[in-house]
């Protein structure tokens, strides 16, 4: 059945050029659109692109620095949730807001009622909450703690959150990234439920087969702009994807590959684990002198992935091979002293200690070489030579006025760790998202020093959700989705709208790699 | 050994363990809402002193004794907001914090008590609560003495219990203060003032600690003795743990310490036996330890336990 | 309204904030002392010269600054790594009892080795009680507040049940105490007709050892980022554990330290009541130094002079000297509170 038959004429929701700004960084920009009731809109494109922000606005949790926003016909009040629940905007987190040790009825009916009330309606929202269950197919026992729950239950729990509340608009926020294939297709079941009841609902997603299925139109956007506004019906995944992507291919700057020898591989490595996207049957080759690249939207195995490669966690299956020798559940400190040089995402929780100085965060990895300390004791006057060198080397600013690291800014904190780790003269970098945040400027020079690197015969392995650095520094690039790691292809055979649909899951092929 | 197993059976015994067992029902039921709130309150062992000070200054200087339980509850209530505006609003360590209370209750007890009573060596005592035997329910073989001839303040105590399980699990607040310990974020998103529940919440649970500590000078002993506490608000945050942050549990933790500190007290006046009595008085504290060991490991901390909120973060 | 992080705090702001912290203080308990029915200034001033004002103010002032050195000294490390050791007053006891046990006839060394030998044993007792609670908090999760706190209690009762039963001076009349420490392990006296001795001496030396430590040497320095940020030390391959452990024994080790000075210096035998509150003061005392083991130094003796100039001022003014404790909390939550603003904003929202 197609939901575009229950819409109707009138407009539920208005989006006229909002703009938001964080810092240098313009999230928004210029955004208008509308959703009409019963329908299903779907809000595409990479991260970064400005979807969670505007999402943000709408739900009450940010404030837009211009433009309006018509609920109804009405203007919405901006910055408050509880407005917006109350008008009948709900939405489902990306990150659940869910109690762990609580119960599901208590999770949904948080809010519900007065903090002056001397008791709950507990019977009443039980029987209100089953019927919702069971009208919506969205089941789930609502006496089990949430810590007990499965991620789609969990889910399930938050979308009847907002049922519970009436809410005439949803919005979901990567939805389906947590759930396995037969817990999406309850999921959209229970949506057009949803729909043929008269919501509107804002679906927002990277998976282009998912937008197809679900929704009557589709709103992209690219980097805080909307690229293109389409009607499922009437447009393709190629179009879709060359509007999430852009034509601009970057200029190629990039010094040759002179792939060396092998300095890692990974053979059949599987990683499952409760915390983060679990990894099947991965297949690696790094060498020197070559800088392999992981494209691919967040979340799908990126952060196991490298933090398998820097040691923080092991395999389940498989084995990792460092310069030939089997380093399969090695701790961090091997591979730190095999040579093995890691960029952290998040910069300033774990990669820098903000309270000490600049000098100490240089040296933290390798304090305990000679030139900085004898027996014990630091070498004050080394380390600040070194310091001083490395600063100027890879010109750190604001490094003289600073006493603690966390007063440099963002791209100087990553000029920081990139001195602290290429100094040393690395076998393999691996960095993860390391221009997130940065200006220009700094951007390029962090592209920059990460081909010195490479000229100078480190392998160099990247992961990054902007496919145009990918395109700027890579020799060969793979794609991750869900777990599973492409094919490894030559940066001047691929084109980077069959990479855009790959990250979205078309054309997706995993193969036993040979080197 | 036999002298133990008889001693367990007398009813001044269980008499004693329920008296005993009063203040940890409320230092650790107030703990308890804190710690569910996300707060940890160190103050404890300060408030509950303070407590136990004004409470019998007021009745001293001609006040009532029933006034004299709202009045430390406030005085609590009070040094709760104290707490909850150093760690909660400016997001200061609340383990310095909570120090910096108790340090700061006990020696103003001591001072105001001191002023007041400059020149005393032996503590003046004062009329205190004498036990109400409760009609009926008190004629009861065993059950009646033990727990119906106990003073007014015990059995606050025992209604407190049913009371505060209700008012922490069926009422929208509770609901939104156990929430609040476990993702604050969830609750702001409701719109609810996270930072303001927060400090409610530690202001009822530090009032309950102080009337904990007012049960001691206007219930047992008649008169307010320089470190009376004695380590009793620490072992009611070791309780807290204990319980798994549960009233229930709390509640069983308390009577079950309550039993054993009675218990080492009448067998330090059997003379058949050796040991010394400090070795005896030293139970109850390695018990508290014992405890946390056996239960830290797996201990469900509400998760938002010592997290400084920020709003609009995320 | 809401923090917002200050950029870049200047030293001179950054020396200042104890002396604001401590101004703030005075302010607030001259209501108590209003209420007292004192005359503020009077009070403080009799406050101060009771402290500083005379030769004999001084020596004491000194002689009681030296236990609050090391218990600071114990809490700053302790803190610095975010390790809440709350049990300085228990670990003080302990190095009390080890040096009571060692000194007091069972070993005899020349004085220029009985002394250092007493510290030794002193330090391994408080050490090894602290580290009970660190390897319980390393490796089960327990939380170190709450045992170091009820080790206190447990030593405490330890000490009682020693000095009325086998450690009982009997020719001490009766009293509840212990032997005197023998002569060689004796810390003698530095000023004449004073009780100051050259506990003073080590406590400063330590100061300043702990300082070049934290400074200058590789442990201070895994110490120092574990405590800041553990993820990120961890992240770069520093042994958490061991730092922490480490940590433990030298926090400890100080605390026991003051337990040595009271016994071996100014009581010379053991008592109940040789530590009014030392291990808990020391936590202030390390607040207000801002962590800073330099800085204990100056914070301890302020303490110690306000403890000292509030007996005097007692005594001519009719005023309960307990105003030091009062002073003492009241300065701690004043510096939490100063810290906060001088690295944070208030900004509204």
């Amino acid at each position: 059945m197609t939901p575009r038959e229950n819409a109707t004429a009138l407009p539920v929701l208005e989006i006229r050029s909002v703009s938001k700004r964080f810092g240098n960084l313009q999230a928004n920009k210029d955004l208008t659109f509308s959703l009409a009731g019963g329908e299903v809109l779907a809000l595409l494109g990479e991260n970064g692109a400005g979807k969670t922000t505007l999402m943000n606005i709408l739900f009450g949790h940010y404030v837009a620095d211009s433009g309006d926003i018509f609920f109804e016909g009405k203007p919405l009040p901006q910055g408050s949730p509880s407005a917006s629940l109350g008008l009948g905007i709900g939405m489902v987190h990306q990150h659940f807001t869910l109690g762990e040790n609580l119960t599901v009825l208590e999770n949904v009916l948080l809010g519900t009622e007065s903090l002056f009330a001397l008791s709950q309606k507990s019977a009443e929202a039980r029987e209100k909450l089953t019927a919702l269950s069971a009208r919506f197919g969205l089941q789930v026992n609502p006496d089990r703690l949430i810590s007990d729950l499965s991620v789609g239950e969990r889910q399930r729990v938050e979308i009847l959150k907002a049922l519970y509340r009436d809410v005439r608009v949803l919005i979901l926020d990567e939805p389906t990234a947590v759930l396995t294939p037969q817990e999406s297709v309850q999921l959209f079941s229970a949506l057009r439920n949803m729909v043929s009841e008269g919501m509107s609902i804002i679906f927002i997603s990277h998976k282009l087969a998912e937008t197809f299925e679900i929704a009557n139109r589709v709103v992209v956007l690219r980097r805080g702009e909307i690229a293109g506004v389409f009607d499922t019906q009437a447009t393709s995944e190629q179009e879709l994807a060359h509007a999430m992507v852009g034509r601009a291919l970057p200029k190629v700057d990039r010094p040759p590959a002179a792939a060396g020898g092998v300095v890692m591989a990974l053979q059949g490595v599987s990683v499952r684990q409760a915390e983060e996207t679990n990894l099947y049957d991965i297949n690696l080759t790094l060498r020197a002198g070559e800088v392999v690249g992981i494209a691919g939207v967040s979340g799908n195995g990126q952060r196991t992935l490298t933090s398998l490669l820097g040691g923080d966690i092991t395999a389940s299956a498989g084995e990792l091979i460092f310069d030939g020798t089997p380093v399969t559940n090695a701790s961090p400190r091997r591979f730190i002293d095999a040579g093995v040089a890691r960029i952290p995402e998040d910069r300033n929780d774990v990669g820098i200690v903000g309270e000490m100085s600049i000098p100490e965060n240089l040296i933290i990895e390798n304090y305990r070489d000679s030139a900085f300390q004898r027996a014990g004791w630091m070498q004050g006057q080394n380390i600040e030579e070194y310091s001083q060198e490395l600063c100027g080397v890879f010109d750190i600013r604001g490094a003289d006025e600073a006493q603690q690291a966390k007063e440099l800014s963002g791209g100087n904190i990553q000029k920081l760790i990139l001195a602290r780790v290429l100094s040393k003269q690395p076998r393999l970098i691996i960095a993860s998202q390391p221009t997130r945040g940065l200006d220009v400027g700094a951007q390029s020079q962090v592209h920059q020093r990460l081909l010195d690197a490479k000229r100078a015969g480190a392998a160099v392995f990247l992961v990054s959700e902007d496919l145009e650095e990918l395109f700027t520094l890579c020799d060969r690039l793979h794609v991750m989705f869900e777990g599973r790691l492409s094919l490894s292809m030559p940066i001047e055979e691929v084109d980077i709208e069959h990479i855009g649909l790959m990250m979205t899951g078309k054309n997706f092929e995993t193969h036993n790699y040979a080197a | 050994m036999m002298e133990i197993l008889d001693l367990l059976f007398t009813i001044g015994f269980w008499t004693a363990a329920v008296r005993m067992a009063t203040p940890l029902i409320f230092g650790t039921l107030g703990e308890l809402i804190c710690e569910r709130a996300g707060v940890l309150n160190l103050g404890i062992e300060g408030i509950m002193t303070f407590g136990a000070m004004i409470a019998w200054m007021w009745v001293y200087q001609g006040g009532d004794l029933y006034s004299a339980i709202l009045v430390a509850a406030v005085a609590g209530a009070i040094f709760g907001v104290l707490h909850s505006g150093l760690t909660v609003y400016l997001g200061v360590s609340q383990h310095v914090s909570g120090i910096g209370i108790t340090l700061l209750a006990s020696s103003a007890s001591y001072f105001i008590f001191r002023v007041m009573l400059p020149n005393v060596t032996t503590p003046p005592k004062i009329e205190s609560f004498e036990p109400l035997a409760i009609p009926l329910l008190s004629s009861l073989p065993f059950v009646g003495p033990v727990l119906f001839e106990q003073t007014v303040i015990t059995y606050i105590a025992f209604l407190l219990i049913p009371l505060f399980s209700y008012l922490l699990y069926r009422t929208p607040f509770g609901l939104a203060v156990r929430m609040v310990g476990e993702n604050p974020m969830a609750v702001e998103a409701q719109g609810i003032d996270v930072l303001l529940l927060r400090t409610v919440a530690v202001a009822f649970g530090s009032a309950l600690m102080a009337i904990g500590g007012a049960f001691l000078t206007i219930s047992v002993f008649d008169a307010f003795y320089f470190g009376m506490i004695n380590g009793r608000g620490w072992i009611c945050v070791a309780l807290v743990i204990f319980a798994s942050w549960k009233p229930g549990k709390a509640f069983l933790g308390t009577i079950l310490f309550a039993g054993f500190d009675a218990l080492q007290i009448r067998i330090q006046q059997e003379s058949g036996i050796g040991i010394p009595y400090q070795f005896f008085l030293m139970l109850p504290y390695l018990l508290s330890i014992a405890a946390l060991i056996l239960i830290s490991r797996k201990a469900a901390y509400p998760k938002a336990l010592l997290v400084p909120f920020r709003k609009g973060e995320r | 309204m809401r923090l917002e992080r200050r950029q870049g705090v200047s030293l001179g702001m950054r020396l200042a904030l104890p002396a604001i912290a401590i101004g703030v203080a005075l302010a607030i308990c001259s209501l108590f002392l209003l209420w007292a029915g004192a005359n503020v200034g009077q009070a403080y001033f009799s406050l101060a010269k009771g402290a500083f004002g005379s030769r004999f103010a001084l020596t004491e002032t000194l002689t009681r600054a030296t236990p609050l050195i090391f218990t600071g000294l114990a809490a700053a490390v302790a803190f610095r790594a975010k390790l809440w050791n709350i049990g300085g007053e228990g670990q003080l006891y302990v190095g009390a009892m080890a040096i009571t046990f060692f000194g007091t006839g069972l070993i005899t060394l020349p004085p220029a080795l009985m002394v250092p030998f007493l510290f030794l044993v002193a330090v391994l007792g408080g050490g090894l009680l602290l580290l009970v609670s660190t390897v319980l908090k390393t490796w089960l999760r327990v939380d170190e507040v709450v045992t170091t706190l009820l080790l206190n209690f447990v030593v405490l009762l330890l000490v009682d049940y020693l000095l009325f039963g086998p450690w009982k001076d009997p020719m001490a009349l009766g009293w509840p105490q212990a032997a005197r420490i023998v002569e060689e392990g004796r810390l003698s006296s530095i000023v004449p007709r004073s009780r100051l001795h050259t506990g003073l001496l080590f406590a400063l030396g330590s100061a300043v050892v702990v300082w070049l430590l934290m400074r200058f040497t590789r442990w201070g320095f895994e110490i120092r980022a574990v405590g800041h940020n553990m993820k990120a030390a961890q992240f770069s391959g520093i042994p958490v554990k061991w730092a922490v452990i480490r940590t433990a024994i030298l926090s400890g080790g100080l605390a026991a330290c003051a337990g040595v000075t009271e016994v071996a210096g100014t009581k010379g035998y053991l008592t109940v009541d040789i530590s009014p509150g030392f291990g808990y003061t020391g936590i202030a005392v390390a607040m207000l130094a801002g962590l800073n083991p330099l800085g204990v130094i100056a914070a301890a003796v302020f303490f110690a002079g306000i403890y000292n100039g509030a007996d005097s001022m007692s005594r001519a003014m009719n005023v309960s000297n307990y105003i030091a404790d009062v002073i003492t909390a009241t300065a701690l939550l004043s510096m939490l509170v100063c810290s906060l603003l001088v690295h944070y904003r208030l900004r509204r929202d």
